[in-house]
């Protein structure tokens, strides 16, 4: 674990640095340019990149994972139960699609910029959400549901006080997939003109810049596997606490 | 584990079917006419898509089907309106295109609208309802979708759809659409196969040596982690310079763009599924076979190659279940370095502003990827269904 703190610890502040100030590493990417060209991305800023980049990500997966989750709900009441083998289905074709397809499609309906990016993000950020919201709700156990009823809770205090927390690390892990789905997506949605980290990687292709494609490329792998292992110390975290709590349920 | 129904009650599923059915016949067009490939388009309405009298039967159909996925319950009579309501929609489709497009135009182009989408999804999302409701055996559901293909080729091949603009993007450059779908079953298969025979070997030395297993485990997940489109870039860097320093390798086709950046990522991204449901595949072999196997005088080869490996396999073909899915969606990608396959009509038709030209790369990745999935699910119930 001590390792892990400190290679955590190193790749942070190695990515803030580099974000906040990438001219002082110049020296590095230089060996890769010919021709005098920049060796730091000079079309705009890094940190604004990183920025938007993150807003993004962060309101698609909020959008999706209320919709995700409300629909999980949904699905497992008995009113909803009548969409519940239909939806199991639609979410493993949903998955078949590439993330890029639907990312394309959206362009010509709503036309370039942030807009195709967000609605990419959003539709395939509900999968991985909805299908651990499912797995979740359904895997508690019945007794502790025949329990809560024994105790005189109703429907929605069963749902809210026993269902939902007891849910919550799977829906995490799942809210989790979905960000690194999306980070990745997002990068790819500079594509289509959407502000975000790939336009680094894309501006390297286009001008046939090494540096910027290298440059581009480590940001949004550290932003991405930095992110994956924070949101995994949150869900083992809440898995704790849950393992705790029920603990002390004599 | 429902509640009882009322005698009498509406289906709630094919209550929200018919009323998406009812607004892509009044409330959506049809199909969408534009002057020329890439000029705005000009909404048709159903009336206006197709000779009377066809627009008469689509319509007909279709609100019977409305009316019946309301009544019918059984999921076969369910299947079997879904089936009618497609035999009619889809074959009609290719009519407009004929109808709408003027004689000798070759350069008016004519493509789904809304209606017609929100008409096949609801067909779809019925036929779909019914299958998952009927729970098909394994060789049931390769059946269906061997039906399901089969109609698609006759479709294709009759030439009902030549008229629509999807084909005639298609038919510009046939040439290049059968080498891009080579190449990305040659990305996508030759990247699995290569992961296979790594990452097999892999999972059977790090089941039984724990610290491999967890090194080679963490080191995969994160590589899992990052970003296809930043891995292509990640790996340009090294190959192009190995290409500019080691002669023999650039003569072999080693480049830090095009295909050898992206083979090498998606091989990577494969790794872990792999070797993880190798793994977790070997494990759950129970301890007492082995011993038996061992009390009966197997050396360990034998153990491995005629117990546990066959056990172990449903887990290890679920595995290749998921890379294989997810390289077919990721090879879309590797058209941006220059690695070819359907991603270049995507990336292409995003560049142009041509919708055609991207549905033509992305709707053969879908379509190859939801083939795959059915197979290989398929495959995986029976070789559980053999071990049981």
């Amino acid at each position: 674990m001590k390792v892990a703190s400190v290679l955590r610890l190193t790749a942070v502040v190695l990515l803030v640095l580099f974000i906040a100030m990438p001219q002082a590493f110049a020296f590095l990417f230089e060996p890769l340019t010919d021709n005098r060209a920049p060796a730091i991305y000079n079309q705009g800023s890094l940190l604004f990149l990183t920025l938007q980049h993150l807003r993004t990500v962060a309101l698609a997966t909020l959008a999706s994972t209320v919709l995700a989750v409300a629909l999980g709900i949904f699905v497992t009441r008995p009113s909803g139960a009548e969409f519940l083998p239909l939806s199991r289905s639609l979410v493993n074709i949903g998955q078949t699609f590439p993330p890029i397809a639907v990312l394309a499609i959206a362009v010509p309906l709503v036309g370039f910029g942030e807009k195709p990016t967000f609605i990419a993000l959003f539709l395939y950020g509900l999968l991985p959400i909805f299908e651990n919201t499912l797995t979740g709700l359904t895997q508690v156990s019945p007794q502790t549901l025949e329990a809560a009823r024994g105790m005189g809770m109703n429907a929605r205090q069963r749902l809210f006080q026993v269902e939902l927390p007891l849910a919550f690390p799977v829906i995490l892990a799942g809210i989790r997939l979905s960000v690194i789905i999306s980070l990745g997506t997002a990068t790819i949605g500079s594509t289509v003109a959407a502000k975000g980290l790939g336009e680094v990687i894309i501006a390297g292709l286009q001008s046939n810049n090494i540096a910027f494609v290298l440059q581009g490329g480590l940001v949004v792998a550290l932003l991405a596997i930095l992110i994956h292992d924070g949101l995994g110390l949150i869900e083992r975290f809440a898995a704790r606490k849950l393992g705790r709590s029920t603990d002390e349920v004599p | 584990m429902l509640p009882p129904r009322p005698a009498f009650s509406l289906d709630r599923l094919g209550s929200v079917i018919a009323i998406l059915i009812g607004i892509a016949l009044f409330a959506a067009p049809f199909a969408t006419y534009r002057a020329t490939r890439i000029a705005s388009g000009e909404a048709r309405l159903l009336i206006e898509a197709l000779p009377i009298s066809m627009g008469a039967v689509v319509a007909a159909v279709a609100l019977g089907v409305a009316v019946g996925s309301v009544l019918v319950r059984e999921p076969l009579g369910r299947l079997g309106l879904a089936v009618i309501g497609l035999a009619i929609l889809l074959p009609s489709l290719g009519l407009s295109a004929g109808f709408l497009t003027p004689a000798g135009n070759s350069f008016a182009r004519v493509s789904p609208s809304l209606g017609f989408w929100l008409l096949a999804l609801s067909f779809s999302l019925l036929a779909i309802d019914a299958f998952a409701r009927m729970k098909l055996d394994p060789y049931g559901r390769l059946a269906a979708l061997a039906a399901g293909v089969s109609a698609l080729a006759f479709l294709l091949v009759s030439g009902i759809w030549d008229d629509l603009s999807i084909l005639k993007e298609y038919h510009t450059r046939a040439d290049s659409f059968w080498r891009e779908a080579r190449q990305h079953l040659l990305l996508a298969f030759g990247s699995m196969a290569a992961a296979c025979l790594v990452g097999i070997p892999l999972g059977i030395a790090g089941h039984r040596m724990r610290t491999l297993r967890t090194a080679v485990l963490q080191g995969l997940s994160i590589v899992q982690t990052i970003p296809s489109i930043a891995l292509f870039g990640l790996l340009m860097a090294p190959l192009g310079a190995i290409a500019a320093s080691v002669p023999l390798a650039a003569a072999l086709g080693i480049r830090g763009i095009g295909a050898t950046p992206a083979f090498i990522a998606l091989f990577l991204y494969a790794l872990l599924p792999i070797v993880a449901n190798t793994i977790a595949g070997l494990n759950q072999v129970p301890a007492a076979v082995v011993d038996a196997a061992r009390g009966m005088g197997m050396s360990a080869r034998q153990r491995l190659m005629q117990i546990e490996m066959p056990l172990a396999l449903p887990v290890i073909l679920a595995g290749i279940r998921i890379v294989l899915v997810q390289n077919l969606g990721l090879a879309t990608v590797a058209a941006l370095i220059g690695g070819g396959g359907f991603g270049s009509f995507v990336f292409q038709g995003i560049g142009q502003t041509a919708i055609d030209l991207v549905l033509l790369g992305a709707i053969p990745t879908v379509g190859l990827s939801f083939a795959a999935s059915i197979i290989l699910d398929s495959l995986v119930d029976i070789a559980k269904g053999a071990l049981a």
